[in-house]
């Protein structure tokens, strides 16, 4: 599904990533954990196609093509969903017309005709509800004055929506209580299966208390520093990541 | 002072020629309107940038042609009735006044059956039938004294509409004023005027559609005065969609009475170089007003929103909203004065001008003003240039919608502020239609 190669980038000319080699089979669970700073926003982002991120060497392939060409709306119609640490507010579009222009982009990419207003709304009723959103949220401008568990809520219900073959799901757990922790998780569950593979990054090993990982990768200072199952969430939940930090300094 | 440029008009002599023939050239009054008219003309000659009001739009466009007047037009040879744009949804009680190139066209126009105590008429028909119910307000609304443009309007007019809503009366159904423009084959200017009163307690909605036909250059030099008495209501919606190579000066005067309300919206689309004027006299207390508009520039239209707001008498109250999108190298100019004079204690007003640049060749001059000689006011006004928000716009192609798209859902996002003032839904789905247009969605 997700094959990276060596990948080195830089952001305004400074090495964040300095190597990193991850496959993930489809159906796999990954996480990344890692210290602040050590890069799991950047590989976020290089993998949705973001500007401002210099991929230097190595290479990401994504069901065989190379991921790094495509725009990041080729991405998305593709299969690669990205659920934001920061979800973005914008003003003036509705959180529906925002879901539906998103839903049917990716049908049209995929041969298939736009779903109509009506099956829309069936469809997003049931996902809305199965996530315990209200209606109003629907109502509402994407992500404006939504609190930031609410913000979260959102990316989920996008990506149910969505439904993409691999979601990178970048600290999903970070502001959340743990009603919405479970809300969440609970969201990110439903959707697993084996054709849906998942790279779930976060800091803490809590959230993999619910959502639990075939993998557990340490990143730090740019490079995948041990890989292991899920009992390394809890050892480094247990120790920290001083180990790692210091190891390379 | 156009007399030294051979490419230019000479509306002066225009005037020598045509008085005679102008209508009500035999009623004293207007005659001496007109005279007053082109004096003011005379003296001020065409704006030019050196006009602190005229600082940011120059009318040099206007000095390279020479406009013939406009005449009589056959319509129906140059647009099928069946295709007449119209803002107004289909339907058998359309209420549509066309003038093609300043000219009432009765071919093309549908007054139909008018509820009792409503008038509606050309205007040249009007100074036939009933001069005396015009004398005492035609030109006193909008007086041409220091406004050039409107003095030369005042001098030339020919024809317009008159549109009068008795005491207590209700127009639920718009009333459509379309100037069609872009007929001929050379270069014509015309003058249309129209004159709107609004009895007390009475309610209106006036759309003026101005439409450019063809890529011929034209100057429409327009004007419209409206008086609204005591509690009563216009809603007044302009959409400015002339030709590319037109010039469009239009200003629009109104008077409140007490308790009296004008919601005005505007969209401009259209011409090589445009002003839209709004003057609004908040003459009675407890009068209110919205003045807002949205503009949509490409290639190196320019276009001017300029707008006075007085206030004149207590607890009067006024938002402005000002939109635009600035694409390639065009230009927009936003002036917004607010003026709130001695004893117009505890008035409200509220300005703000925003522009979206979609290139960096674009370019908005934003001048809001607020001159206070009253107490306990509130007022405040902003103005705000940017880009696309970046963020946003990788967000929307982060879920699948293509870039282009993308811009377009965040253009017309950031339009709709000022689009969804616009409280009939009907012209507002007219004017939603319009802008995807110009984005190409729709």
């Amino acid at each position: 599904m997700l094959e990276i190669t060596n990948l080195h980038a830089t952001v305004d000319g400074k090495a964040i990533l300095k190597g990193i080699d991850l496959t993930i089979q489809p159906g796999e669970m990954h996480a990344i954990m890692g210290p602040n700073g050590s890069g799991k926003s950047t590989l976020a982002y290089i993998l949705s196609g973001r500007d401002g991120y210099e991929v230097t060497e190595g290479e990401v392939r994504y069901e065989g093509r190379d991921l790094l060409v495509m725009a990041p709306e080729e991405r998305a119609a593709e299969g690669l969903f990205l659920a934001f640490q920061y979800p973005v507010e914008i003003p003036g579009v509705p959180n529906t017309t925002f879901l539906k222009e998103a839903l049917n982009a990716g049908r049209k990419h995929r041969g298939e005709g736009p779903l109509d207003a009506m099956q829309f709304l069936k469809l997003i009723r049931q996902k809305t509800q199965e996530l315990g959103m209200t209606d109003e949220m629907l109502k509402r401008a994407v992500n404006v004055g939504f609190s930031g568990g609410e913000k979260k809520r959102n990316e989920i219900l996008q990506m149910a929506v969505l439904e993409p073959k691999l979601a990178v799901l970048d600290e999903t757990d970070s502001g959340l209580d743990i009603d919405a922790l479970k809300t969440v998780a609970d969201g990110v569950n439903a959707l697993r299966g084996p054709d849906r593979s998942m790279l779930v990054i976060t800091h803490y090993q809590r959230l993999l208390n619910y959502i639990v990982p075939d993998k557990v990768h340490v990143l730090a200072q740019g490079r995948i520093a041990r890989t292991g199952g899920p009992e390394l969430a809890e050892e480094l939940e247990a120790k920290g990541y001083a180990e790692f930090t210091t190891a390379a300094a | 002072m156009l007399n030294g440029n051979s490419g230019a008009t000479d509306f002066e002599a225009v005037f020598t020629d045509r008085r005679a023939s102008l209508p009500g050239a035999d009623l004293a009054w207007l005659s001496e309107l007109r005279e007053s008219g082109i004096n003011q003309f005379r003296r001020h000659g065409l704006p030019t940038p050196r006009t602190e009001a005229w600082k940011y739009t120059n009318l040099r466009p206007l000095q390279k042609v020479a406009f013939a007047p406009s005449h009589e037009v056959s319509a129906p040879t140059v647009v099928g009735l069946d295709r007449v744009p119209s803002l107004l949804p289909s339907g058998e009680h359309v209420r549509r006044l066309v003038l093609t190139e300043g000219r009432f066209n009765p071919e093309l126009s549908s007054i139909g059956d008018l509820p009792p105590g409503v008038s509606l008429e050309p205007l040249a028909q009007a100074i036939r039938r009933d001069p005396g119910g015009l004398q005492s307000y035609l030109g006193r609304i909008a007086h041409p004294v220091g406004q050039p443009m409107l003095a030369l309007n005042t001098a030339l007019m020919e024809d317009g509409v008159v549109l009068r809503v008795g005491r207590g009366a209700v127009l639920s159904e718009p009333v459509e004023v379309l100037h069609l423009g872009g007929l001929s084959d050379h270069a014509v200017a015309y003058h249309p005027r129209l004159l709107v009163l609004l009895e007390a307690d009475s309610r209106a909605v006036l759309v003026e559609h101005f439409v450019g036909l063809s890529e011929q250059a034209y100057f429409a030099n327009a004007a419209t005065e409206i008086r609204v008495a005591e509690g009563a209501r216009l809603d007044h919606i302009k959409v400015q969609a002339e030709g590319t190579a037109a010039t469009h000066l239009a200003s629009c005067h109104v008077w409140l009475d007490r308790q009296a309300t004008f919601i005005g919206f505007s969209l401009s689309l259209g011409a090589q170089l445009s002003r839209n004027e709004v003057h609004v006299r908040l003459e009675g207390e407890g009068a209110r007003c919205r003045v807002n508009g949205a503009y949509l520039m490409r290639g190196k239209q320019h276009c001017d929103n300029t707008t006075l707001i007085e206030h004149l008498k207590p607890e009067t109250s006024c938002r402005e909203v000002f939109k635009g999108v600035l694409d390639d190298q065009s230009r927009g100019v936003f002036q917004g004065r607010i003026m709130v004079h001695r004893g117009a204690d505890k008035t409200d007003g509220h300005q703000l001008s925003k522009a979206l640049l979609l290139s960096d060749r674009a370019e908005i001059d934003a001048k809001p003003e607020l001159e206070i000689y009253a107490d306990d006011v509130k007022c405040s006004h902003g103005a705000t240039a940017g880009d696309i928000d970046e963020q946003a716009l990788f967000y929307l192609r982060a879920r699948g919608i293509p870039e282009a798209r993308a811009r377009s859902l965040l253009i017309q996002a950031f339009l709709d502020e000022a689009l969804d003032e616009v409280g009939i839904p009907a012209l507002h789905e007219a004017l939603l239609s319009r802008v995807a247009a110009w984005l190409g969605t729709g």
